[in-house]
């Protein structure tokens, strides 16, 4: 596997709501070592883009590809086994659960053996280890045994990437993964997703603007459903649609 | 989730004195109390499905009452069916409604899945009280109990209450075991999983819905023991087995004993059905018993209001109240 390698693509995405278009021909591709930041004003359809991609919502046109195959007919659980792990906008974990159980439910997902009802869960020494492992990584190993609920709010947000490493996915769709949180916990946020560049997709939809100059690799800039740009970091702040669109008026 | 050990010794406990409690009750107590165990393995079963998994069920009664009257339709006329198979078949009568039913409620969630799931029973009902399928109205009667046997001599005879009971006391200890160990199996975790973010696991790579399901079949099949052993108890099936009212009844045992635990629903099912003894008992609360449904209602309304977390949060409550033996 090379880097710059094309894991995830969605071509020509179209998306209507009603009479609402969402999406409009949106095209965005996520390689291999590679940060692909996604930006734009509130209702730009960000997100919608990235329920599409990871197959929450189907889209009205268009195309998703992932590590090459067609996956546009595929469920969002079947993408997620094939490798696609996402993060919510909220926090989307098991509140209720310890937090290396969040972890290892996750892990599960890729070991599930279902009707294997005399073996305790809890035993399965593969799905612990990824679980583990997934929980270090993303700097919860002191916290293991702890109620998932009771994590600080950037606590929350890692245990949520710690539970899609624990998936051994290729391609993260990190959904706002900074909001709300401080400047300390940013920076621990920043450090991790550095630290997951080399071997995974990832595309990071982020309001953070000093993060994503930042981190990002390339960024895509999207304004009322449609794609005004896609470029190298660099050449979007100077892009002048960008600067008007997005930015603010140049000064 | 974790069983502390008290909680498994008072179990055993409890499974104990239930087996110890023919020698000192009389004929009423014993038959009662069958009957409670039946009815504890109904509310295990909803409980798989409404503390474990997240969905409410509205039509618990359909599974009982289609493996009761598959019980007594399957078996001959003149001549004992042997449980081997009879239980078996009553089993998959009650499975493959609820693989019915709850491929096509599954579809739904929340209020409408409640309301879906009772369709469904009524329907089931209605089968069975106006067809001649049911018998009608009146029911039907198991004219020859089946037999157990093992070679050429007979294990057990079903028809002796002594025996039954401990049949029914044995089925309990089974389902519950059963229900334990699937808890704790990676599929139990799968569900507990959904019951908490339906959404975060389909994000992970559950397939939901076929895990839904099978708790769904396997839920109802649960029922059919139950349902099985009650139309055995009596001889006898009616439609009002298949009625909302013991869906109702089996929703307010596992919320009374506490949701999320199989203790609960069993602690749910001897508390529902002693109040509902005391209250129609005459001795105990005299012409106060033709009112009965009042103090029934008025208990479980206390009960629900008091202690959100059922009869099984009790002990926990007691000890953190302020003033009270606080650690």
């Amino acid at each position: 596997m090379s880097a710059g390698e094309i894991l995830l693509a969605g071509r020509g995405i179209r998306r209507v709501w009603g009479g609402l278009v969402a999406l409009d021909e949106v095209s965005i591709e996520v390689r291999r070592g590679e940060v692909h930041a996604l930006i734009g004003t509130n209702g730009a359809g960000k997100s919608t883009l990235v329920n599409i991609l990871a197959g929450e919502i189907p889209p009205t046109a268009g195309r998703v590809e992932l590590l090459g195959r067609d996956v546009g007919a595929w469920s969002q659980p079947r993408r997620a086994r094939a490798g696609l792990a996402r993060s919510y906008q909220r926090t989307t974990i098991f509140p209720e659960f310890s937090v290396l159980e969040n972890c290892r439910l996750c892990a599960q997902a890729k070991h599930p053996r279902p009707w294997a009802f005399w073996s305790a869960a809890a035993r399965c020494e593969t799905s612990l280890d990824a679980a583990r492992r997934a929980a270090v990584r993303v700097g919860l190993g002191d916290d293991l045994h702890r109620k998932a609920g009771l994590l600080s709010h950037g606590g929350r947000r890692q245990l949520e990437i710690g539970m899609c490493l624990a998936t051994r996915p290729r391609v993260l769709l990190l959904d706002e993964p900074l909001a709300g949180m401080g400047a300390e916990e940013t920076e621990r946020m920043l450090a991790l997703i550095e630290e997951l560049r080399p071997d995974h997709g990832i595309l990071l939809v982020e309001h953070d603007m000093d993060a994503v100059f930042r981190i990002a690799d390339r960024i895509t800039v999207m304004v009322n459903g449609q794609v005004i740009a896609s470029d190298l970091p660099g050449a979007i702040r100077n892009d002048p649609d960008v600067q008007a669109a997005y930015l603010g008026e140049p000064a | 989730m974790t069983t502390s050990r008290p909680a498994i010794v008072l179990c055993l406990a409890a499974v104990a004195g239930l087996a110890l409690y023919p020698l000192f009750a009389s004929d009423f107590g014993v038959d009662l109390t069958t009957k409670i165990l039946i009815y504890a393995i109904l509310a295990l079963s909803l409980e798989l499905l409404v503390g474990q998994t997240g969905l409410v069920c509205f039509g618990q009664a359909a599974f009982f009452g289609i493996a009761a009257y598959a019980t007594v339709r399957f078996s001959p006329e003149y001549a004992a069916a042997a449980v081997w198979w009879l239980l078996p078949a009553a089993v998959a009568a009650a499975a493959l409604f609820a693989l019915l039913m709850g491929a096509l409620s599954l579809r739904t969630r929340g209020v409408y899945f409640i309301m879906v799931t009772l369709a469904f029973s009524q329907m089931a009902y209605y089968v069975i009280h106006d067809t001649p399928v049911g018998g009608g109205t009146d029911g039907i009667y198991l004219n020859v109990l089946p037999s157990v046997p093992i070679g050429p001599t007979q294990l057990l005879d079903l028809g002796d209450p002594l025996q039954f009971y401990y049949v029914a006391l044995g089925a309990v200890v089974a389902c519950f075991g059963l229900l334990a160990l699937v808890l704790r199996s990676r599929f139990g975790r799968a569900l507990a999983g959904m019951r908490a973010n339906e959404q975060r696991m389909r994000a992970t790579g559950f397939p939901t819905y076929p895990y839904q399901l099978a708790a769904f079949v396997l839920s109802g099949a649960i029922a059919g023991v139950a349902g099985f052993l009650f139309a055995v108890k009596d001889g006898f099936v009616n439609p009002e087995l298949l009625s909302w009212h013991l869906s109702g009844a089996a929703l307010v045992m596992i919320i009374l004993g506490g949701l999320g635990h199989l203790r609960g629903a069993v602690l749910g099912a001897f508390a529902l059905s002693l109040l509902e003894e005391l209250f129609q008992s005459r001795e105990l609360v005299g012409g106060f018993a033709d009112h009965w449904h009042l103090g029934l209602g008025a208990s479980i309304i206390a009960c629900v209001a008091f202690l959100p977390r059922g009869l099984i949060g009790l002990p926990q409550m007691l000890r953190a109240r302020p003033g009270g033996d606080s650690r």
